[in-house]
This record gives structure tokens, sequence and C-alpha cells, in this order.
């Protein structure tokens, strides 16, 4: 009896079936694309912050489920893509804690409440423990701060090592063991396809830090560099192949970026060299304290032989009506600190060490963004010592044109290594270099226009450094168009203007 | 850059769709629904109070009731080859129901009373889909009632009508925009929700008998434009920020047309046992070219949401069989013409042409009392389609697709005579 209502089973189901609207050729039954060559089943993102998600100075789920490799993958769900699993975060706030101690603050988000627009880390207590361990592996593989040799070092994910700076603190929530690798814990997991983008940390801590740590090129062990050094181009070519070579070997395909010049992040473009306003009166009062310094000090120390005509030219100090190029310490000049406080000069040390190494910026200068909030502020309450002014801004608020030389070297060399590793593996190689620099010219959309504008442009998120989620939306569609042209797939891409730029909230820390 | 968000908003706002195209429910009778809701010219129950009112002179009953309600099952599904994204609505079962009365009080005059809903939309899309920034979801109906005189002027010719009371409500929901979202992530949207909208409007209609067997009928139902006063638009999901608006309500005034519509057809009967019916019907949706809301809070400013319909007509079709003293059986075919045009595809009701293809029987309990039953089934081809009129930073973003629907309404009523 029951059988043979069980035969008429299929025939209601049917009968339901028949009222569901279906297309001709559907996208959710994936009918319409193909992945050509290449096998998208287990995808594996490897790299940096750019791969883990990071925006607006923190890594928070928003920025995560926005993430670079999460929107690639969520388009390789047509061609036979796997789930995509993401080590996220606790809350959407950012910040993180060891031990219950906050390590690493808050998102960034555009707040009012000081009156004009500007950033301010959101309030809230952040709910991401370090110690406490996520389990399974990730696909994303993104590990912020890691630097293109950290990938392959071993305890970089030990949470013991994370209050002395050892190991990384978002690595340390994930990592597969005390000892694992950021490049093992991916290669476990067997990809058939991968994404490498590394060697941007390489070089942004000496950027973003205004050149204070040092160029490592021609040191060979990165493990006596300082996490604001330049790493050297040979330890990235090297580390470069072996994580290339070695995400290739069981993979269908894989996809590497390239690093971009970081002169055009609004980190580098928001303030001006020529940033200080000065009336007329305010001018002549300092032109007047600089006065014997131009006119007796530059001539006198280049008569003895000290500096060379060309160094007392760029030492001259001038202030005028309108916008004055800040002051500030180059450590490429000589010091004149001591020649000062001896004869003929006899200068109190306190002058002596302010007119040292001054200088005022050019036009060659970057000035980072986190020198917002020192320049024109004045020491002590003091009127007449401001920073920037008549007081030089220190080696960290500038990035010298010396010291971009030094960053773009290390950059064009770093590049030179991913070209001609891409082609010898024979991966897809996205030219974010270009593609940002596009940016910074500015990529209409339907709906706006994407630029590298600080806070208006879309591209760039409220730390001016990393993306935003449309910015990592141009990024996905830019390697998705490369994917297929390589693979023969066809990949749909994204719409820029259905992803996010950056937050507005008054809800913001004191 | 306050001023440039609100503005903004406004844009967001100018998207926001209360009504959607072809709300039109054809529904009002088993009998006459599952001949293609055909019925200008029938005259076979109280379902001819809302058909042809004229035409309730010629029953042979001195008093008739029908009533009954049908389960709208619907379904919509969207897909983008360019993007990738798919998505289908989980509408809620819609319920539209009749009740209509007929008394003849002489040979030549009968009264009576409808009460119908031949206005409504019920569409629920995935919270948060790549369309929610013009809906989410929609919920929108109206009951109309009306008292009826018909009044055979002679042996051939009738005249019928009366005035129509209308009240309606509406809950529409959408996100602000495509990203905007609080700090918890969720994106940020807006409910409008009014119920109780009034208002009066009128029929009209005669049938002609030249001879026995034909019944030529003309009905003609005026428009009713249902005005939202002081409705409650609900802002959540903001963020905390004066760059947005704040969370919480105003007051908005909006104004809602129910179009139109003249109908002409005839019935023909064949023999005792057969009976064919035709309509022709326009509906005058051109009445509804934008939809305005005007919100209370002055920053809000009003929206304006082009919908640009034109006037839309349908073909129908249908026959009966008597088969017995206790059986009845009915079928038939409509032909439905979008009022949408190319440009003003919004998802909250998807509407392109239709194939209306409908069956159904009555049973004869007793000699009194009936049952009727009947099923339609809705058939929409696949169509690529666009809304255009929705705007980000001062530049149209359509909203594109393709859109595959269909809908089942089985209904059931009973029929009873004294």
């Amino acid at each position: 009896m029951n059988k043979i209502y069980l035969k008429f089973l299929p025939l209601v189901a049917f009968g339901f079936l028949a009222c569901e609207p279906e297309f001709d050729e559907s996208v959710e039954e994936n009918e319409m694309y193909t992945a050509g060559e290449a096998d998208f089943s287990t995808y594996v993102a490897v790299g940096n912050s750019l791969t883990a998600g990071y925006a607006d100075n923190a890594l928070y789920r928003q920025g995560q489920m926005n993430s670079l490799p999460n929107i690639m993958a969520g388009q390789f769900e047509r061609v036979g893509g796997g789930e995509f699993t993401q080590p996220l975060m606790a809350d959407n706030l950012g910040g993180l804690k060891l031990n219950g101690q906050i390590i690493s603050g808050n998102r960034l988000v555009l707040s009012t409440t000081s009156g004009s627009p500007s950033p301010a880390p959101i309030a809230g207590e952040p709910q991401t423990e370090v110690t406490n361990k996520l389990s399974g592996s990730f696909n994303n593989m993104g590990v912020p701060g890691a630097k293109s040799f950290h990938l392959a070092a071993p305890g970089y994910g030990n949470v013991a090592g994370v209050a002395s700076g050892q190991a990384n603190p978002y690595f340390a929530r994930f990592s597969s063991s005390d000892n694992a690798t950021i490049i093992d814990d991916a290669l476990a997991q067997n990809p058939t396809f991968f994404s490498l983008w590394i060697g941007n940390n390489d070089i942004l801590g000496f950027a973003t830090s205004g050149g204070a740590g040092v160029d490592q090129t021609g040191n060979l062990d990165p493990l006596t560099y300082g996490g604001n050094d330049i790493t050297d181009p040979n330890v990235f070519a090297q580390t470069y192949s072996d994580l290339a070579s070695s995400l290739s070997a069981n993979a269908s395909g894989g996809v590497v970026y390239n690093i971009p010049n970081i002169t055009n992040i609004p980190f580098f473009n928001v303030i001006a060299p020529d940033v200080v306003p000065l009336d007329e009166q305010t001018a002549a009062q300092l032109n007047a304290g600089f006065q014997a310094y131009n006119s007796q000090v530059l001539p006198g120390l280049v008569q003895f032989g000290i500096i060379s005509a060309e160094e007392a030219q760029l030492r001259q100090v001038n202030f005028q009506a309108g916008n004055n190029y800040v002051t500030l310490v180059d450590e490429d000049l000589t010091d004149i600190s001591q020649i000062l406080q001896g004869p003929p000069f006899n200068l109190p040390a306190q002058q002596a060490q302010l007119l040292g190494q001054i200088r005022q910026a050019n036009d060659n200068d970057l000035i980072p963004l986190t020198a917002s909030s020192v320049i024109g502020s004045t020491v002590g309450g003091d009127p007449t010592q401001i920073n920037g002014v008549s007081i030089p801004l220190s080696d960290q608020y500038v990035l010298t044109s010396s010291e971009i030389e030094m960053v773009q070297n290390a950059r064009m060399s770093y590049n030179a290594t991913i070209q001609s590793i891409a082609e010898a593996n024979n991966l897809v190689m996205v030219d974010a270099d270009a593609l940002l620099s596009d940016v910074s010219q500015g990529i209409p959309f339907e709906g706006g226009i994407i630029t590298s504008e600080f806070v208006t442009g879309g591209g760039f998120s409220l730390d001016g450094v990393h993306l935003t989620p449309r910015g990592y939306a141009l990024v996905a569609n830019e390697t998705i168009r490369l994917i297929n042209q390589k693979y023969g797939s066809n990949i749909p891409q994204v719409i820029l203007g259905s992803y996010g730029t950056i937050n507005f909230s008054d809800d913001v820390m004191n | 850059m306050k001023k440039i968000l609100l503005s903004g908003m406004l844009m967001f706002l100018a998207s926001a769709a209360v009504y959607a195209g072809g709300y039109r429910v054809a529904a009002q009778g088993q009998r006459a629904l599952a001949m293609g809701h055909a019925g200008v010219g029938v005259v076979n129950s109280a379902e001819t109070a809302f058909f042809n009112p004229s035409g309730l002179v010629y029953l042979e009953d001195r008093f008739t009731v029908s009533a009954g309600i049908t389960g709208v099952f619907s379904n919509v599904k969207w897909q983008n080859e360019n993007t990738g994204q798919f998505a289908e609505t989980d509408s809620p079962m819609g319920t539209p129901f009749y009740f209509h009365a007929s008394y003849k009080i002489n040979e030549w005059l009968a009264v009576g009373l409808t009460v119908t809903t031949p206005f409504g939309n019920t569409v629920e899309w995935e919270k948060d889909w790549e369309g929610s920034h013009l809906v989410n979801d929609i919920e929108l109906a109206a009951i109309f009632v009306q008292p009826l005189l018909s009044v055979k002027l002679s042996e051939h010719f009738s005249i019928g009508g009366g005035p129509i009371y209308a009240t309606g409500n509406v809950n529409f929901n959408r996100n602000a925009n495509r990203t905007l979202t609080n700090e918890e992530g969720e994106r940020s949207n807006i409910t409008i929700d009014d119920s109780g909208v009034t208002n009066w409007g009128w029929s009209a209609s005669f049938m002609f008998t030249p001879i026995e067997e034909l019944r030529i009928g003309f009905n003609y139902r005026s428009e009713i434009i249902l005005d939202a006063e002081g409705g409650e638009a609900t802002f959540s999901e903001f963020p905390d920020s004066s760059l947005t608006p704040q969370n919480g309500t105003t007051e908005f005034n909006a104004s809602l047309p129910m179009p139109a519509e003249l109908t002409i057809g005839f019935a023909y009967e064949m023999n005792e046992k057969w009976l064919f019916a035709f309509d022709y019907q326009r509906a005058y949706w051109d009445v509804y070219n934008s939809l305005d809301i005007e919100f209370a809070d002055p920053s809000l400013g009003t929206s304006i949401n082009p919908r640009n319909y034109k006037n839309a007509s349908t073909y129908r079709f249908g026959a009966q069989y008597i088969a017995n003293d206790k059986l009845t059986l009915r079928a038939g075919y409509y032909f439905d013409e979008s009022p949408v045009q190319a440009g003003f595809f919004a998802p909250e009701t998807p509407r392109n042409d239709a194939n209306g293809y409908t069956a159904g029987l009555s049973f004869n309990v007793t000699e009194s009392l009936a049952i009727d039953a009947s099923f339609l089934y809705l058939r929409f081809k696949e169509v690529d389609a666009s809304y255009d009129s929705y705007f980000e930073n001062g530049q149209a973003v359509p909203f594109r697709g393709t859109y595959k629907s269909s809908a089942f309404l089985p209904g059931i009523g009973v029929t009873y005579k004294l």
C-alpha cells in the first residue's frame, strides 16, 4: 500500500516543480560559465593585509567579507569554486586583545564630532582575543603586516611571540601550530588555484615611518631586520621564488600581484609639503630668526669646506606670506650641531641641535598622514615653538626624496622579480601598480568615479593605505579579466557601485 | 559635506517605489476566473455584480450570494549573467477574496453588494539582495466595497452601477542605497507604512441582449486615487552620524492610483450545455506616471519615482460546459499585457506580459448550494529588463537583469441561491 503511494510521490513533486519558473540558461545552476583550463575548486589566497581584507586601519568583519579573495571566490562559485573560509574577527570593530590587553585599536570611521568630518576610531570594546585559537584551515591566508620572508618563517604564528613582536597576532589566531608557517598552512589545503600578493610591507613600513628604518639592501639575513626596514631585493627574490614554485607545484593555476607605487596612496598625498599658512607679519618674524643662519652661518660653513654650496642652498630657511614648506630634520644633511656650538658660531646647545640637520621641505618630499596632528602644534604650549615651522619635523614625519628613492629602487627590483617568476611559473600577473596608478587618475564606473582622493575618492580606506571594498572589487575585476584571458574561462565580474567605501559614524572614541 | 550627503540620500529615496506594475489582481469570482476571468457578458450568479452590475436584473433567483478566496502562489527569479548574481522571491501567499450578493426587488430592478480585492501585490525578495536598493519587500492591498443598482430598461437592455468605497494599506521596505550600513554592517533601510487609506469611486455598466443566446456587456470602473496622508516612514539601521538620516520615524504623504478599467465583451450560449465568453479589457494605467513621496522631515524632501506606465489591454476567453445537474466544467485563457514600459521594470512587481491558463468547476451540492473551484496558472516569458530611474551621484544606475516569473492561483468559493 505504502509502496503504491510512494510511486506517485515523484509525480506530485513534479506537479509543484512545474510551477517553479526556470531560466533557459540559469546562472544559479552554472549553465553559463566555464572554468576553462583552471580548477577553482580549492582556492587559497596567500598574502598580507591586502589579501586579509584589512581596511580603515583594522581587520574587521565587514572588511573581511569584502576582501579581495572573498570577492573573487564569490565569482569562482559560478565555475566550480568551493567554499571560501576566512579567519573572521569576532566583531565589526577590528581591535585586537592579547590576554585582555588591547594591542591594536578599532577601525576608523568618518566622524563629525569634532566639527568637520575626520577619521576617528569607532567606539567599543574589541572582542577579538588573539589567544582564542580558531580551529580548522582557512582559504584566506592573508596576514596583515606580513613581509615576504614572514610567509616561510616558523614561529610567526606562535602566540607566545606576539607580545615581543616575534610573532604576528593575526596569524597566531589561526596558525595550525606554534611552529607552523603561513605557506605550509596554505599548501596543506592542496590548493587547485592560488593568489599571492606579498612584498608590499617589505617597503611600506619604511615608507610610512618616514624612512625611520634602514635600507637593508646588501644584508641577506632577514632575522636581523627591524620592522621598518627595507628588505634586501635578493632576499625578496629568493623567498618569492620559493613561494611561487611551491604554490604552483600542484595547482592548476594561480595569480600574483606586483607592488604598487606608494607615492600614489593618500597616506602620502593628503598633506602637501607646503602645508603651513603664514601671514606676512609672522613670516617676517620667523625670517628674522633665521637671518643670521641663512646669511652668515651657511656661507661660513661653505667657506670652511664643511658643506657644499649646493647643500647650503638646500638648507636655506625662508618664509613668506601664504603657503610655506615645512621644516624638517634630514638625516642626509651634514650634522652641524657640534660645529655650531664651537667658534666662531658659539651657538647655545639647544639652538645648535635645532639647526643641526634642518632644511625646508620641497616638492620631492612626501609628508605622511601621521604628521597631520603634529604640524602646526606647539612644543609645550610655547607659541614660538611651532612644529614644522620653527621646530623641524623629526625624521618619521617626512619621507625625503632620497628615502623615496630607496623605496622605489627596492620596489622596482621586487616587481622585476615578480614578473619574471610569474612568467617562469606560467602564472597570471596583475599589474596592481598600473591599476592603482590609474585610480589616482580616476576610473569611472556606473554611478561614480573611483579615485585615490582621501575620504571622498572611494578607492582608499580611512587609513590612506589600504583599499575600500570598492577598491578591492576593482582589483578583483582586473584579476578576473586576466584569469579569463589566461585560462579561457568566462568568470563574470562584479559591480563596483555595489561595494561600499568608507563608513560614517559619530559613535567614536573620545 | 553634510548637504552633499543629504541630497545623496534623496537620490536614494528617489528610487522608492510603493506600487508595482500591474498590481491588478484578477480573482473576483471563481466561476469567471475558471473562464479566463471573462464575465462582462455572463449572467450566472452573484459574481455578475462585479463583472457587469447591469446583468443582476437578469438573474433568475431572487436572492443569491457568491463568496470565495484564492491563494496566490507566485515566484519570481532574477539573474544577471554579466555579474553571475541571482535571487528569487519568497513571497507569502496572497489571499484575494470576494463577496457578492444580489437581491431582485422586481422584474426590472435588482440591488447588489460586492466586496472585492481587485488591487494588491505581495513580493518578498531575499533581504539585501542585489536589487534591495529598489525593494526588499512590499505588501499592498485594497478592498473595494460597492453597493449596486441594476435596472432593466427593456427586454434587451439594462443598466447598472454604483459608488465604490475603497480602503487600502501598504507596507514597503527597501535599502537606502547600494552600500550604506550601520556600525554593525547591517544595511540601512526605509519602511513606508500606511493603512486605512480611503477614497470613493464609481462604476457604470450596461448589458445588451439582442437575442436570447447572446449578451453583450460593457462595464467601466472609475480610477480611485488613494491619498496616503500622514503615513509612517521608518528609517532603520542608519549609522549614528550627522552625515546620514537619523534612525526613527517621520510622516509621509503619497498618492497611489488604482487605474480606471473598461471592459467590453460578450457571452454566447451555443446550446444548453455550452457557453462561450470573450472580454476585452483596457486598464488606464497611464495615471501611474510617477510616485511622489513627500516626507514631513524637510531635510528629506520629496522623492520622485518615475513609473511612466502605459495603458494596457487584456484579452479573455472562456468556455463553460454543463455536464449534468451536478457538475459544470469551465476552462479559459487570457493574455495580459503589461503596463510597464522598457526601462521602468522595477522588481517590486516584475510583471511582463503574461499568459493565463484557467480551469475550474462548480458542483451543485443541493438545489441552492454550489461549490465553485478554479485554478489559474500564470506564465510569464523570460524577459531581459531594467529599471533606469535610480540615481547615485546624479548618475543613472540602471538595475538590470533577466526575470522569469510564474504564479498559480487555486481558488475555492460557494454560490448560494434562495
